[in-house]
């Protein structure tokens, strides 16, 4: 009897400590949000003192200039890093995909940038930008060029982060495209050679098109990543000069620690999330279709 | 299409060159940096030729050396001590993680009551959770309800169960492989779950625990945000000092481009030993699906 009623326990018994430490490490902090976002709470109360507003957060948030200000940048920063990630990303993997030698290595040292912690990365931008000792300043100044205000000035700072940014992350998307590559039908591509394709006719009708479905999970994943980007901003810029490189997170970071206004950052939080919420369930229906789509193709090359 | 090594035209191996250097660059550059003295830094000397230099090495880490060097008036603690509380935290979460992981995917695969489809739609949805979004309410109530913050197990709690969703999903995709029959056989010999799971299960995915760890290490020992919100002086983490000790001005580039470099040598070390592994968890998200 107790052997039966044990083994009827084992898989509860196994879940157990991953859905404890789930619930109370993460589905009640973000339930928690949610409620404090009505209230008009700073860090020294607790949360039972702060004072119940409704909806006021959320009003005045809509109104805020410089919200929507950073929200805006966001969404630049966001769209541009993703658009010229993947046009790179792509691009390489496309005239990479070859049998050389050492691809293992090469790929081992494109990964590197991702694994280093985004506060180093940012570090490293940061001197490299330096208006004086940065080496791009210094080589501008020693072929005779003015320097470039990298750092200080709205529209270069927000170009600043973005280089950084295609620095750090575009290898991911080489990576996952190239696995994509490699595993397409070799069938339908000596196919398409014999009868013959182009090297551009079958980039483009026929390797695009399959690797549609993890282009767009990887495109997604990139995005939701970008939103995500706050290390590397804070110690390039902290958000500056002015507003011009302060993204939704960083914003967040900031209006809980600098201005002490926890209610009003839970509020920005939620917005943020579902700002997300839109974008990744827009994006997974959309991959959906595509894969349908690609699966069609796939049929069909394979079959003539 | 061929096996054999193919004959490329030169530009081909010029893009890669270019590449490597491009991505290779700027970490050379921060290594170059933390080996050269502050006057040298902010001279215009050459770039390339100056004498390397350990000082700021030794600055950061003076009161863990075995020998007291000369060149340090005054020693400052702080980054030593961020550093064992980073090596510490981030060891522990990534243990717990693994275990804790483990065993849910386990249950997860064998005895089947969801399916992989809603595990990787929670792994999806959390991993859309960003970390800012965390700040508010886990500073909320860790201080005020579970009274963590400022301990080690605060943070660890934090890092644990924001890389679960990952990890039981990577570890779900290696323990689906197992063979059913294996695990049969050694129910037929009279081991008990526990040790079909040890001895039987554990050994076979090794090469998923290794990508989940280092992601998940990763994570740990990077992570700023959060670590900044909720620890004190004696526990903070390397990033945390390394954010304090930035100023307007004057920023000591020497002395934190070394403790920089100390941060990123174990994740460089984990891509040099483990990159096919990394290449593994990463893929895995999209080509998988």
């Amino acid at each position: 009897m107790t052997i039966i009623n044990t083994s009827r326990m084992t898989p509860y018994m196994f879940l157990a400590p991953a859905a404890a430490i789930m619930l109370i490490g993460l589905l009640y902090p973000i339930g928690y949000m949610m409620y404090a976002s009505f209230l008009d709470w700073n860090p020294s109360q607790r949360i039972g003192e702060a004072d119940w507003i409704g909806l006021r957060n959320y009003l005045n948030l809509l109104q805020d200039e410089s919200f929507r200000e950073s929200a805006i940048v966001t969404l630049k920063f966001a769209s541009i890093v993703v658009v010229s990630e993947m046009i790179i990303g792509v691009g390489l993997a496309l005239l990479l995909d070859r049998n050389i030698r050492g691809m293992s290595v090469l790929r081992t040292i494109f990964i590197l940038p991702m694994m280093i912690a985004p506060i180093v990365v940012g570090l490293m931008w940061r001197y490299m930008y330096h208006p004086t000792v940065g080496i791009f300043n210094q080589t501008l100044n020693s072929w005779g060029f003015d320097s470039i205000p990298w750092l200080s000035d709205s529209w270069w700072s927000l170009t600043s982060i973005i280089i950084a940014d295609i620095w750090q992350w575009t290898p991911f998307i080489f990576i996952l495209a190239l696995a994509a590559l490699q595993s397409l039908p070799r069938t339908a591509l000596e196919a398409s050679r014999i009868d013959g394709a182009s090297g551009w006719q079958q980039i483009f009708y026929i390797k695009l098109p399959l690797m549609m479905p993890v282009l767009i999970v990887t495109a997604l994943l990139r995005l939701i990543d970008a939103f995500k980007v706050l290390e590397v901003i804070l110690v390039m810029t902290n958000g500056g000069p002015g507003l011009s490189t302060e993204i939704l997170a960083l914003r967040i970071a900031r209006t809980a620690s600098e201005f002490r206004e926890l209610g009003v950052a839970a509020a920005m939080s939620n917005f943020l999330l579902l700002l997300l919420l839109v974008l990744t369930i827009s994006m997974f229906i959309y991959s959906k279709v595509a894969e349908s789509r690609a699966a069609h193709l796939r049929q069909m090359a394979e079959k003539g | 299409m061929s096996n054999a090594e193919e004959r490329q035209n030169p530009a081909f191996y010029a893009l890669v060159v270019a590449l490597i250097l491009m991505s290779l660059g700027p970490i050379f550059l921060m290594l170059s940096t933390s080996l050269r003295l502050n006057v040298d830094i902010m001279s215009d000397a050459s770039r390339l030729f100056f004498l390397p230099t350990l000082q700021n090495y030794e600055t950061v880490l003076c009161n863990v050396l075995w020998y007291e060097p000369g060149h340090v008036d005054y020693c400052d603690p702080t980054f030593s001590r961020a550093l064992g509380n980073s090596l510490v935290v981030a060891l522990i979460s990534t243990i717990v993680t693994l275990v804790v992981g483990c065993m849910a995917a386990y249950a997860l695969v064998r005895f089947r009551f969801m399916g992989r489809g809603t595990v990787s739609m929670t792994t999806l949805m959390m991993r859309m959770v960003p970390p800012a979004v965390l700040l508010v309410p886990v500073f909320g109530i860790w201080t005020f309800q579970y009274q963590l913050d400022g301990t080690y197990a605060g943070i660890i709690l934090v890092y644990v169960a924001m890389n679960l969703p990952f990890v039981i999903w990577i570890l779900q995709s290696f323990i689906v492989q197992v063979p059913i029959q294996l695990e049969e056989a050694a129910k037929m010999d009279g081991a008990n779950a526990v040790q079909i799971f040890f001895l039987v299960v554990l050994p076979v995915i090794k090469p998923g625990l290794a990508a989940a760890s280092i992601f998940t290490f990763r994570i740990a020992w990077n992570e700023f945000l959060i670590a900044n919100a909720l620890l004190d002086r004696d526990t903070r983490t390397v990033p945390v000092t390394i954010v304090n000790s930035l100023t307007e001005y004057d920023i000591n580039w020497g002395v934190i481009m070394a403790t920089g470099m100390l941060l990123a040598i174990p994740p460089i070390i984990f891509t040099f030993v483990a990159s096919k592994q990394i290449i593994t968890g990463m893929t895995a998200g999209a080509v998988k699906g």
